[in-house]
């Protein structure tokens, strides 16, 4: 008898079938990783075997955990298994604890509820678990509250939680998801050191084919609540005898392809950061004192060329989102200037900026939140419009407005709609037709594609890629994804703490790291092609 | 969390400040001229006069803001101008009666909210919450006075638990007096109470909607140990914020109230002074309302540092 047993789950909510005759298995000291898309219902798979559902949703079919059928156990008995046999992990470490409860509290009070312990032994056991977690005590007392501690930190947290009392089963639902690589490194190893020690079935739920390639033994894939392939990863992954395997194999490694780029010789670099710094306020720690400061950027500089594509590489913190802000002029440096096609545009005044606001564009990660969701397409798309120093007429605004639909593959009649009539991808194409609206020479992409389908982060990414082959538009790259950075860069900057630590040319930074950060990046990144070698040769 | 606590108390200062030079420059342009109100209107002009220089209204205007603002530091607020006897003499007599109403008020409407929002939160949707709703919806729209005087039908006039009205002073002993405060508090707390419910309420599926709710559920703790353990500590911010702004109004705004039940509360008392001119008595009520609100907020403030971990590190 299997330790999860799921046979022909079906789920519906509201009447919208969500999942159809879903079949899954799970031993002890496994590792399943569950693959698919978003919406494909791996959430609500992981939620079934919870009995988390949503309120409107009922679910027919078998869900067995050691010989318990699941779906017919009564909700006490449920509470029972609960953090107890069965354990979760969720994908936002930032919202996933209490901000109001130290972290003792929260990973000692499941161990009270189950074991009836008293404060002080479930506190003593809390404090052991923080420690396998990489909490010491000594840097964290469980007298710390969630908002002293980092996202990755937090993640920890809450697996402390889930494995405070060695459950039999662990679901974690894309824990590394919003982590940069490095953690995310961490954070896997920490899963597969708790299911080597405590036999513990681990149900993996990713997007990452490679995350899941370099944990899972087994690895099921689904697709709009349908299971298309399940079997060992190594055989499922090489063979990729399924078309939508396949088809995610690929999207998972596309590069798109991209003509050697032409540097138009004889003009000047695009753009020239010279020794941006920026420092911000501290806390303060009295009302008499000067607050100390703090600092974000320390002394970076470097040029773009025209049409060139450059990646700006880091963890988490290490300061490239406020630098990009700098670049943006959204934010003043502390010290240094930036030229934007030979003219400074530090230190300017708002109406100085329009003309470098024309030429310099943005596409920020989060393609649901950057639309105001009661306009219509036209206006959101012709917003950077008032930039022009002659104000388009209507007729020549929706001219412009249905030519960057057309350029980003939308079409014109799509003006008409809202953002919320387009799925994710089609809504990042659109905020791609509202940054290349005014033809600009620069465009500055803060992870892009990070909250993207593999699919559709393939097709973004060949958009990118084509959009700056046609126009000409240089690039500078957000990320701390190295699979972005080697698809559609030429040049790479890696940052480290505030600073630039390593740039070069993108294939050779990321084939023969110098610097220990980029090393660090590279080792802890992901990758499909290793993961299923190292796969093939441990499951032969 | 000194700093935190430090910034808030020089805002409130810097309210009461501003406060005092509105009170007083509004009541300098309204027309009427206390010392003619004094004397009435057969007085003489020299006698009118004499009377100014005395009660000093004849020097310049910063003289007497700081003279005013000086009193008041040191609890003297004048004298009334009508009754003439120390400000401070009326608002003590009319605060032994305002104060314990209001908090009454307040105990009464909070112990009747926080259930009925709790338990409204966690039948979401259910005939339960419906019901519940419904009730606070009425409880919001029914003015209060016509509430009172339903109280006093059916529990002075048809049962005879209570007075209908009237207050018998403290020194009748503390049961009698409490006995005229019950009525009138009820029908303060009724609509106060319906308010808050619904904001706990709504506060409260807020919270519930939270990632770290789910958190809990998945550590095996049941519905109910979630939103009493969870739930509700993070729900109270905008709670403690309504409970706030409803006390200020608990002390001051009673007025209707205080006349449906005859009380002499502090509301009718600035309500008389202001038809009778009395411009010192609203002056000094006015401020002292000010100073309670202000402090009433400090208070709501500080309890939010308790509540949050986040604000005891904030800047």
């Amino acid at each position: 008898m299997s330790l999860l047993e799921i046979e022909n789950l079906s789920l519906a909510i509201g009447g919208q079938p969500i999942l159809k005759g879903v079949d899954l298995s799970l031993e002890a000291g496994e590792v399943m990783g569950l693959v698919g898309e978003s919406g494909s219902g791996k959430s609500m798979t992981a939620l079934s075997v919870m009995r988390l559902l949503p309120d409107a949703a009922s679910a027919a079919g078998r869900i067995g955990f050691n010989g318990i059928d699941l779906l017919a156990a009564p909700e006490d008995r449920m509470c029972a298994l609960r953090g107890d046999d069965i354990g979760m992990v969720f994908q936002e470490p930032m919202t996933a604890l209490n901000p109001l409860k130290t972290i003792g509290e929260q990973v000692a009070e499941g161990i009270r509820w189950h074991t009836r312990a008293n404060r002080a032994d479930a506190e003593a056991m809390a404090q052991r678990m923080l420690e396998r977690v990489g909490l010491p005590a000594e840097r964290f007392p469980l007298s710390r509250y969630p908002h002293e501690l980092s996202g990755g930190q937090r993640q920890r947290v809450v697996i402390a939680i889930a494995c405070a009392l060695k459950p039999k089963l662990l679901i974690a639902d894309e824990p590394t998801t919003a982590l940069d690589v490095v953690l995310q490194a961490q954070i896997l190893e920490l899963l597969r050191d708790l299911v080597v020690e405590n036999r513990m079935g681990l149900l993996l739920i990713s997007h990452d084919l490679a995350v899941v390639t370099e944990m899972a033994d087994r690895i099921t894939i689904l697709r709009g609540g349908e299971v298309m392939e399940a079997g060992n990863t190594a055989e499922t992954l090489s063979a990729q005898s399924h078309p939508y395997t396949r088809q995610l194999a690929m999207a998972s490694m596309h590069v798109p392809a991209r003509a050697k780029t032409h540097h138009a010789a004889g003009t000047g670099p695009l753009l020239e950061v010279k020794g941006i710094s920026r420092d911000y306020p501290a806390r303060r720690r009295s009302l008499f004192h000067r607050p100390e400061r703090f600092r974000a950027v320390d002394d970076v500089s470097f040029t773009l060329a025209p049409a060139q594509s450059m990646a700006l590489v880091g963890r988490s913190g290490c300061g490239k989102s406020t630098l990009a802000r700098i670049i943006l002029a959204l934010d003043e440096p502390s010290a240094g200037t930036i030229a934007f096609r030979g003219e400074t545009i530090t230190g300017r005044d708002q109406a100085a900026l329009r003309p470098a606001r024309r030429d310099m564009q943005v596409i920020f990660q989060d393609p649901y939140g950057s639309f105001d969701p009661r306009q219509r397409v036209e206006r959101l798309v012709a917003e950077p419009l008032h930039l022009l120093d002659k104000r388009p007429t209507p007729a020549e605004r929706r001219d412009l407005v249905a030519e960057a639909l057309h350029q980003v593959g939308l079409q014109p009649s799509d003006m008409q709609k809202y953002p919320h009539e387009f799925s994710g991808g089609q809504r990042q194409r659109l905020s791609i037709a509202r940054a290349i609206i005014t033809r600009p020479k620069l465009i500055v992409a803060d992870e892009p594609v990070s909250a993207l389908d593999v699919s559709i982060r393939a097709q973004i990414l060949d958009l990118l890629a084509d959009l700056n082959q046609r126009l000409g538009i240089a690039y500078l790259f957000i990320t701390h994804d190295l699979t972005v950075a080697r698809a559609i860069t030429d040049e790479v900057m890696v940052m480290d703490a505030r600073r630039i630590v390593e740039s070069g040319r993108t294939a050779d930074v990321l084939s023969q790291p110098r610097s220990q950060a980029a090393r660090a990046l590279v080792d802890a990144a992901p990758d499909l092609h290793r993961a299923i070698a190292r796969r093939m040769r441990e499951q032969g | 969390m000194t700093a935190y606590l430090g910034k808030r108390l020089l805002i409130g200062l810097a309210t009461l400040l501003v406060a005092s030079v509105v009170v007083f420059a509004i009541l300098e342009i309204l027309p009427g001229d206390p010392a003619r109100l004094m004397l009435g209107m057969n007085a003489t002009a020299d006698a009118v006069e004499a009377l100014r220089n005395e009660m000093g209204l004849n020097e310049g205007l910063l003289p007497r803001y700081l003279a005013w603002v000086g009193g008041m530091l040191s609890l003297d607020f004048g004298r009334s101008y009508t009754y003439s006897v120390p400000v401070i003499e009326l608002i003590r007599e009319r605060a032994i009666v305002s104060v314990p109403l209001a908090l009454m008020s307040l105990a009464l409407s909070t112990a009747i909210a926080i259930p009925v929002g709790v338990f409204a939160a966690a039948r979401r949707g259910r005939p339960a919450d419906t019901v519940a709703m419904a009730a606070s919806q009425l409880g919001v729209a029914v003015p209060n006075f016509w509430f009172a005087l339903l109280l006093v039908y059916v529990f002075a006039v048809w049962l005879r638990l209570v007075p209908a009205g009237g207050f018998p002073g403290w020194s009748a002993g503390a049961w009698p007096a409490l006995k005229a405060l019950i009525l009138p508090s009820i029908a303060l707390a009724v609509p106060q109470a319906a308010i808050l419910a619904r904001v706990t309420r709504s506060a409260l599926l807020d919270v519930l909607g939270e990632d770290f709710i789910r958190t809990a559920r998945a550590k095996g703790l049941p519905r109910g140990a979630v939103l009493w353990r969870h739930a509700l500590r993070n729900a109270m911010l905008p709670v403690l914020t309504i409970m706030g702004l409803q006390f200020g109004f608990l002390l001051a705004g009673t007025i209707i109230i205080e006349n449906v039940f005859s009380l002499p509360g502090l509301g009718r008392l600035i309500f008389q002074a202001l038809n009778q001119r009395d411009l010192i008595v609203v002056e000094g009520i006015v401020m002292l309302l000010v100073a309670t609100i202000v402090a009433v907020n400090l208070l709501v403030d500080l309890s939010y540092a308790i509540v949050d971990p986040r604000l005891r590190t904030a800047r």
